[in-house]
């Protein structure tokens, strides 16, 4: 019997163009908490679905308790007590606690019949050994978030999980419900269940683990003691690279005394008590971690989601768009998040794509002007570099760059006086992110103002004029130019 | 920077290869139907062919607008029923000049498609539920208004929309080509079409383009209701005599010509000359069928079959896409 219940060997896991891990090893002993951390896209997510068989590695080995394996499937990780908690659960909300509990493996009276007391009776054992308290007949759906987790956590222990994997279990629950949920780690761990767990708050991983794997890039960093290291000494080592010269230079720009957008108290949609000005002319970097509020900020801007209270002044007018079209008409733009989902009309022609906003704009009795849209098209083709053979051509057939081109040639052509840019260079290649920032400057060289909202610390800080930083919901800080630094941003971001 | 620049991939030559090969199907149905049965191709044969089709053609108009945004209209039937039977009402009973008799009517079955607009948009009613109610209601509405006894007896000259012709050509023909202009027209030439295509392809993105999506939906669910009326007053004059039972289950039809026609029942794909052809194999098959004394039943069968052949090959291939 091996010393270690669970070995990653190696693994390698390459996508085309994209070496997602490169040789990562990590070992975990019985009754260990290991902690594992790095920046989003450092591989941590890439790294434990190898575990559960929905990634498989292109090269390394997993050994469970001396067997060695060189993939999983879902069914493999089961039987050898690995357990995933993913940050979305499986769970059915209409059914009870119990049914949840043994989803896909009921308790039943005899064939066809399941007997719902028995399961019940089960259930009520599981979690009291885990000192929750849930009722087993109360519908999963009128649960929070937080004993919807349970249930998760105590499905895994039924099905005698010695390895629990927890991805950034504390992400969804107030901070009550992430002290149950620690203490509940403890206990398992107490029991000899070895965890796993993935976080960005670092303090509670501190708290549980005893040493502390890194991550950065899809290399494997270090391993460290958790006694024996700091948070500075953390936080170096996941942003832990120089700025280079990735960032093409800007122009040195006045910015003007004129505020393009000022938030007054601002609350809703998860986010409480913003205020902020922007400059006409300013890059305003936001930085934060995935969940901390910031999406949620663009889209109340851009009017897609309600105001709670609170006011926004645009050059001086106060605004209350109530739906994306105000927005844009009153001179706002977003490139969300998601290109694919939220951007870009993937079906449809690069031609409609740019000039979807503004089709009424130059339209007689809703015909269109094909000469106009043509010109526009053309000119933003041109004007932003976009690679490809025709305006035709179908935007899901143009790589990630040219789809967020498009994008920003849509609210180019709109005349757009603030561009919000969410996450602009995710999943796009290093040669068409160099683009986009050029891009960027050009639009501030034109007096255009932006909002950047980025995950990546050297892009907010490469490309920003003053950065604010979001977590939970809330401003946590706000930086100048000379005080620029990865280790406050992320200390601010994880409110360490 | 070259992945699929310059390149059609596979769902492009796909579409391409629907839209051809409709009419291939077409003509070789005619091809058959003309050495199974001399008659087939006769000028008169040909004519009723189109006669028959039109009231489907010009129903389908609206219904493709519905499919493309991924909707459903399920009312066409019903608006059909009671478009009849209030013209014909009107007509009958209340003295009611042609014209104006048409107007009420119409405004009604566009008042019906504006009321699913308001049940799918405002309210949030998946459609095939909202416009399943609407065929309900109407249905029962229009058995109402003519005690379940047909209503007949009108002007001579009512007879013209449905039985009139224009230079040799079936009036319900030349409304239908109009409407066919009119629908490709929204669909190619105004930024409605535009709205149409990208409220289909991804709702979100739409709406975050600056498409008020709930007003195209509005919009698109008030044209289906016109065009249903407008096929409802040609079949009124048709058959001169309005039926508790006009439209029953028309809808199901014009559904198949529009899915037939390579409208993707998923939204954002499809051309209004697909349709033509989807409406016209329709028809085409109808007409053989009868002229090869196929009983009624198996048309029924035949009609399914095709139907699940159409929507099969586009889901299957979308299916297949994913993996």
């Amino acid at each position: 019997m091996s010393e270690y219940v669970l070995e990653l060997q190696h693994i390698v896991k390459s996508y085309p163009g994209v070496l997602a891990l490169n040789d990562v090893s990590i070992k975990l002993k019985k009754g260990q908490i290991l902690g594992l951390i790095g920046e989003n896209g450092a591989g941590k997510s890439t790294l434990i679905k190898t575990c559960s068989g929905a990634v498989i590695p292109t090269k390394g080995k997993i050994v469970v308790n001396g067997k060695e394996f060189s993939r999983m499937t879902p069914q493999l990780a089961r039987e050898n007590g690995i357990a995933i908690i993913y940050q979305e659960f499986n769970n059915v909300k209409g059914l009870s606690a119990a049914e949840n509990l043994f989803l896909g493996n009921p308790i039943k009276k005899n064939k066809w019949v399941i007997d719902k007391k028995a399961m019940e009776k089960e259930a009520a054992k599981s979690f009291a050994q885990l000192n929750i308290k849930i009722d087993p007949s109360e519908l999963c759906g009128n649960l929070t978030v937080g004993y919807q987790q349970m249930i998760e956590i105590a499905k895994a222990i039924r099905l005698d999980a010695k390895v629990l994997i927890m991805d950034e279990p504390s992400a969804p629950l107030t901070n009550k419900e992430v002290k149950s949920m620690m203490k509940v780690c403890k206990l398992l761990q107490s029991r000899g269940v070895a965890i796993i767990y993935i976080s960005h708050r670092l303090e509670e991983i501190f708290e549980l683990s005893s040493e502390i794997v890194v991550l950065r890039d899809g290399q494997y960093i270090d391993t460290l003691i958790t006694k024996e290291s700091t948070v500075d000494e953390l936080i170096h080592l996941m942003v832990g690279r120089e700025l280079k010269e990735k960032f093409p230079p800007r122009k040195e720009h006045p910015i003007s005394d004129e505020i393009a957008l000022k938030l007054n108290h601002l609350s809703g949609n998860g986010d409480t008590d913003i205020n902020v000005e922007i400059h006409r002319g300013e890059v305003l970097g936001i930085g934060g971690l995935v969940g901390a509020g910031r999406t949620e900020l663009a889209q109340m801007i851009f009017g897609d989601a309600p105001i709670d209270s609170g006011e926004m002044t645009f050059f001086g007018k106060s605004i209350h768009p109530r739906c994306p079209k105000e927005a844009i008409e009153l001179g706002i733009a977003l490139v969300p998040e998601d290109r694919k989902r939220h951007g870009a009309i993937l079906h449809n022609s690069i031609n409609h794509n740019m000039n979807m906003p503004i089709y009424d704009h130059y339209s007689t009795l809703s015909k269109i002007d094909e000469a106009k849209e043509k010109e526009i098209t053309e000119r933003y083709i041109k004007e932003l570099h976009i690679k490809t053979p025709s305006k035709n051509q179908l935007v899901k057939n143009l790589s990630g760059g040219n789809q967020q081109k498009v994008i920003l040639g849509k609210w180019l052509a709109a005349q757009s006086q603030l561009i919000i840019l969410d996450e602009p260079t995710r999943g796009i290649d290093v040669g068409a992110k160099y683009e986009i920032y050029k891009i960027i400057n050009q639009l501030v060289a034109q007096n255009k103002t932006i909002i950047l909202i980025s995950s990546e610390m050297e892009e907010l800080i490469g490309m920003s004029d003053r950065i604010i930083v979001f977590a939970e919901g809330v401003i946590t800080g706000e930086l100048q130019k000379d005080q620029f630094n990865q280790n406050a941003i992320m200390k601010l971001a994880s409110k360490c | 920077m070259t992945t699929g620049v310059g390149l059609k991939n596979k769902e492009e030559i796909i579409e391409q290869f629907k839209a051809k090969a409709i009419w291939v199907v077409l003509v070789a149905l005619m091809i058959g139907f003309s050495i199974a049965n001399k008659r087939f191709l006769s000028l008169n044969n040909l004519l009723t062919i189109g006669r028959q089709v039109s009231m489907y053609g010009i129903a389908s108009i609206g219904m493709t607008f519905v499919i493309l945004i991924a909707g459903i209209d399920l009312s066409t039937g019903s608006i059909i029923t009671i478009v009849n039977v209030v013209c014909a009402y009107l007509m009958v009973y209340c003295g009611c000049s042609i014209p104006v008799a048409i107007l009420i009517s119409m405004a009604m079955a566009t008042g019906i498609g504006f009321l699913n607009g308001a049940l799918v948009s405002i309210i949030g009613i998946p459609a095939i539920i909202a416009t399943f109610a609407t065929q309900i209601i109407f249905k029962g509405a229009a058995y109402l208004i003519c005690g379940g006894v047909p209503i007949f007896g009108f002007d001579e000259r009512f007879k013209v929309i449905g039985q009139g012709y224009i230079l040799g050509i079936p009036v319900p023909v030349i409304i239908m080509a109009l409407c066919f202009v009119v629908g490709w027209f929204i669909l190619e030439k105004t930024y409605f079409g535009r709205y149409f295509y990208a409220v289909g392809g991804n709702e979100e993105a739409a709406e975050l383009s600056g498409i008020k999506v709930g007003n195209t939906k509005f919009l698109i669910y008030t044209l289906a209701g016109f065009f249903a009326g407008l096929a409802g007053i040609v079949m009124l004059s048709r058959t001169n005599s309005a039926q508790p039972t006009a439209g029953l289950g028309y809808e199901f039809d014009v559904i198949t010509c529009v899915v037939l026609g390579g409208v993707s029942i998923t939204g954002g794909f499809g051309k209004m000359s697909g349709v033509v052809a989807g409406v016209l194999i329709i028809g085409v098959l109808t007409n053989g069928m009868v002229l090869l004394n196929i009983n009624t039943y198996m048309q029924y069968i035949v009609k399914g079959i095709v139907l699940i052949l159409a929507v099969g090959f586009d889901c299957y291939q979308k299916k297949n896409q994913e993996l």
